[in-house]
């Protein structure tokens, strides 16, 4: 910078920031960063971080294929999926959500807005029928209901996914499928919908796991099978009351 | 353009229009071959542009309706943004108004395409990025070059910036409604749309501090400091919060890198600074030009512009727990966030007072100049929304107002509020400037905008916070029998009549903005409204005259 030295003996403390990008640059960099290093680090090292609890498995194929429709058509905008420790709240939805029960949830879906209620513990307290027809017509079981229609899930093939692509692509973020898990994907998938097929050990594989047709038409495997079929399983697999993860602390291992 | 190199990128385009049908052809995914058909589609009309004009800036001058000869800034990208700026606001209103009448009126929902969940992304990125971002791009090129005196550097970087980010709306946009999305909020767009942005931002940030290392100017002006710091901190937020590993380099699905607890938070580390950096430093960066410029006063404290900027951008990365407060994010995460949302209400108000006493001696303005009426507004609103997010991070008041439409209420005050009337005032600023005019079409107009737009919001933001009190009460609501009282179903029904009400004022804010666009397009057409002027004293010429002699009074009685 052009500038007599007379100037340049003035220029201390914050001004050479306001004169040099590169410092500027460095300090924003710097300012902005500590942070998120500070919250979000310990997360990965601290074991407490996520309780240990029995029942935490992966997605089934299916369960997978229908949580993805669920990302795809933005439940979460009006679905939180995250019981907070409330006398309200565990009584209207149940147990609070523990941490370890998204731990397979790749993105999280815990939602930040409350239009429909909470869907964490959702699964096993309607019955399938419901389900399909609550997708189909809201308003013709709940009249005050302001949710879209999802219809055309029933008649929407579930084709466009690739099974087996997507638990590799899962795999490599971390969840921990095995390798006969990515091997029978499509079989696992077609398995689950249709009781008529026969399941092999799926439901060793994936405990607690269910099988039938979800969508009440045996004859196709829709969308709306994989819909109901994730439905269904939210909130099931851990046994929360036994849980001893809540009061016992681990040990950290310091990693 | 030479025949040669009009030829060549001919043929670029046309081997681009391939490689997308390729694409298109082997994609895994319907809605992925769709964006790769439009790229394809895209590129063919470049090819045709290409081989039709071999006077790009001829064309463009028409279109834009650019004024004749040269600049002394390079103002077309300046120009071009301004337009996109207008044109996705309105895109971005009337998705709102949509989504708000869908809410109050489900019939409007139609399935698949038009489903709420699918257009809401849509609304929140058309005016957060399409609407602000095309602001801040806007606005950063114009004001980096009046501070540093000095053209921008690397012109066709600069138009590649404004090109390639309007590419990213168009893929984001009609992404959502075909269904591709990450669904993690603010941060939807799928993996290649990520990347392609990736490109655009770095050779945003390449323009911009090329431009502040070509200075005439030793001093780099606060305005400056703040853009710097959006860019950079948007750019780090975006890589960290967008690792994914896509299911196939041929199909648009990804599966985010984090789960669960990580992912919350680095999500809403990332959705909380979008509003930080994106919304708060890119916007407080145009207040610190635009304000000075328009009251002709100096920025009224540099010392608290430190002060501010320095605490803002340093404290803002902690806030982000506060969106996950009572989760199973651990408890040191949720304090950590929520001590730092209440220490960040300092600098926020540092630096609604610097904007504000910039108008110390010219306080008469807010009066007579309808742009500082829509500043100091815009300030209030940032104002009161920056004192109401750090309240809404106490656990206490979070507790009740969570999950409600509060929350909704909250973030629109700040957005319509202190987002849209700071955008809106600086693009009257702009646009006689950039097109050569006297002044705006009409700046009576501006008043009407000033006040359907104040209105709107007052409407918006009152009938949420009763809707979002109503659902919270309603929730946690005991009869002497020891029992919740409300159904779940109760509650939607209760509110909606506020969901009427904010439709409402959505309509109301979205009639503003056409009165701006009418008078912004009548603007570049190069009209003036015949109108009386907004400061016009009255002059009453009957009055003006000496009084009447007076009639001799009758002589005093002797």
């Amino acid at each position: 910078m052009m500038s007599t030295p007379d100037v340049e003996l003035t220029v201390k403390g914050h001004k050479r920031l306001e004169r040099n990008i590169t410092l500027l640059g460095l300090f924003t960099l710097i300012a902005v960063s500590i942070g998120g290093i500070v919250e979000i680090a310990p997360l990965f090292w601290i074991d407490n971080t996520i309780e240990k609890v029995d029942g935490m498995r992966p997605y089934t194929p299916l369960e997978l294929a229908g949580r993805n429709i669920y990302v795809r058509e933005g439940c979460y905008s009006c679905h939180s999926q995250m019981i907070r420790p409330f006398r309200d709240e565990v009584e209207r939805y149940g147990h609070y959500s523990l941490a370890a029960e998204s731990m397979y949830d790749h993105p999280f879906q815990w939602g930040s807005k409350r239009t429909g209620p909470d869907l964490a513990r959702v699964g096993n307290r309607y019955s399938d029928e419901w389900h399909v027809q609550h997708l189909t017509d809201p308003r013709s079981v709940v009249p005050e209901s302001i949710m879209p229609k999802f219809g055309f899930l029933a008649d929407t093939d579930l084709t466009t996914e690739d099974p087996q692509a997507n638990l590799i692509a899962m795999h490599r973020v971390g969840v921990p499928y095995t390798k006969a898990d990515i091997d029978r994907a499509a079989a696992d998938l077609a398995a689950q919908a249709n009781p008529d097929i026969d399941a092999g050990d799926l439901q060793i594989r994936y405990p607690k796991s269910q099988i039938r047709d979800f969508d009440g038409n045996p004859q196709r495997l829709t969308e709306m099978d994989a819909l109901v079929a994730y439905m269904q399983m939210l909130g099931t697999l851990v046994d929360v009351n036994s849980a001893a993860a809540q009061e016992k602390l681990a040990t950290e291992k310091g990693r | 353009m030479q025949a040669e190199t009009a030829l060549g990128r001919i043929g670029l385009w046309f081997l681009l229009m391939l490689v997308m049908i390729g694409v298109m052809l082997g994609a895994k995914d319907t809605p992925f071959a769709i964006q790769a058909g439009m790229i394809a589609v895209l590129a063919l009309v470049m090819v045709f542009i290409t081989a039709s004009r071999f006077d790009p800036a001829g064309t463009n001058r028409g279109f834009f309706r650019m004024p004749e000869g040269k600049t002394r800034y390079d103002d077309d990208p300046v120009r071009w943004a301004t337009i996109a700026t207008m044109f996705w606001g309105l895109a971005g209103l009337l998705a709102g108004l949509f989504i708000a009448l869908q809410l109050a009126f489900p019939v409007f929902n139609f399935e698949p395409y038009l489903n709420f969940g699918r257009v809401r992304p849509l609304h929140t990125s058309a005016v957060i990025f399409a609407f602000g971002g095309n602001a801040l791009i806007a606005t950063s090129f114009y004001v980096v070059q009046r501070t540093c005196r000095v053209q921008l550097a690397f012109p066709a970087l600069a138009r590649f910036v404004f090109w390639g980010y309007q590419l990213f709306i168009v893929l984001a946009a009609s992404g959502y409604l075909l269904g591709i999305t990450q669904s993690r909020e603010y941060a939807e767009p799928e993996w290649y749309v990520d990347l392609w942005l990736t490109v655009v931002w770095v050779s945003y940030l390449i323009v911009f501090v090329g431009t502040l290392l070509r200075r005439n100017e030793p001093h780099i002006y606060v305005a400056n400091w703040f853009y710097l710091a959006f860019i950079v901190t948007v750019a780090m937020l975006h890589l960290v919060n967008n690792l994914a590993v896509p299911v196939s380099f041929l199909g648009s699905r990804s599966y985010s890198l984090f789960g669960g607890v990580q992912d919350a938070l680095t999500q809403w580390w990332y959705g909380h600074n979008a509003v930080g950096f994106f919304l708060t430093a890119g916007f407080l960066a145009m207040m610190y030009y635009f304000v000075p410029k328009q009251a002709e006063r100096p920025v009224y404290s540099y010392r608290l512009s430190i002060i501010h900027f320095w605490s803002l951008i340093f404290l803002y990365i902690w806030a982000g727990p506060h969106h996950l407060l009572y989760t199973a994010l651990p408890d040191w995460a949720q304090t950590l966030g929520m001590v730092f949302s209440i220490m960040l209400w300092m600098p926020s108000w540092g630096g609604m007072i610097n904007g504000l006493m910039t108008l110390n001696g010219a306080w008469d303005k807010v009066r007579t100049d309808p742009i500082i009426r829509m500043m100091v507004m815009a300030l209030a609103f940032y104002g009161m929304s920056t004192f109401e997010g750090p309240m809404l991070s106490i656990k206490f008041f979070n507790s009740l107002s969570h999950y409600t439409d509060w929350t909704v209420g909250h973030v629109h005050s700040g957005a319509l509020g202190w987002n849209g009337l700071i955008t809106f005032a600086c693009v009257y600023y702009l646009t006689p400037r950039l097109w050569k005019r006297e002044r705006m079409y009409s700046l009576r107009m501006i008043n009407w905008h000033f006040w359907l737009a104040t209105l709107g919001i007052v409407f918006y933001a009152s009938s949420l916070w009763v809707a979002g009190l109503t659902q919270g009460l309603m929730w946690r609501e005991y009869g002497a029998d020891g029992y919740l009282v409300n159904s779940f179903a109760d509650t939607v029904a209760a509110i909606h009549p506020m969901y009427i009400m904010r439709a409402f004022g959505g309509l109301l804010y979205l009639a503003g903005f056409v009165v701006m666009l009418w008078n912004f397009t009548q603007t570049l057409a190069g009209k003036q409204r015949a109108e009386a002027p907004m400061t016009e004293t009255p002059v009453n010429a009957a009055a003006d005259r000496p009084l009447p002699a007076r009639e001799p009074l009758a002589a005093p009685a002797q």
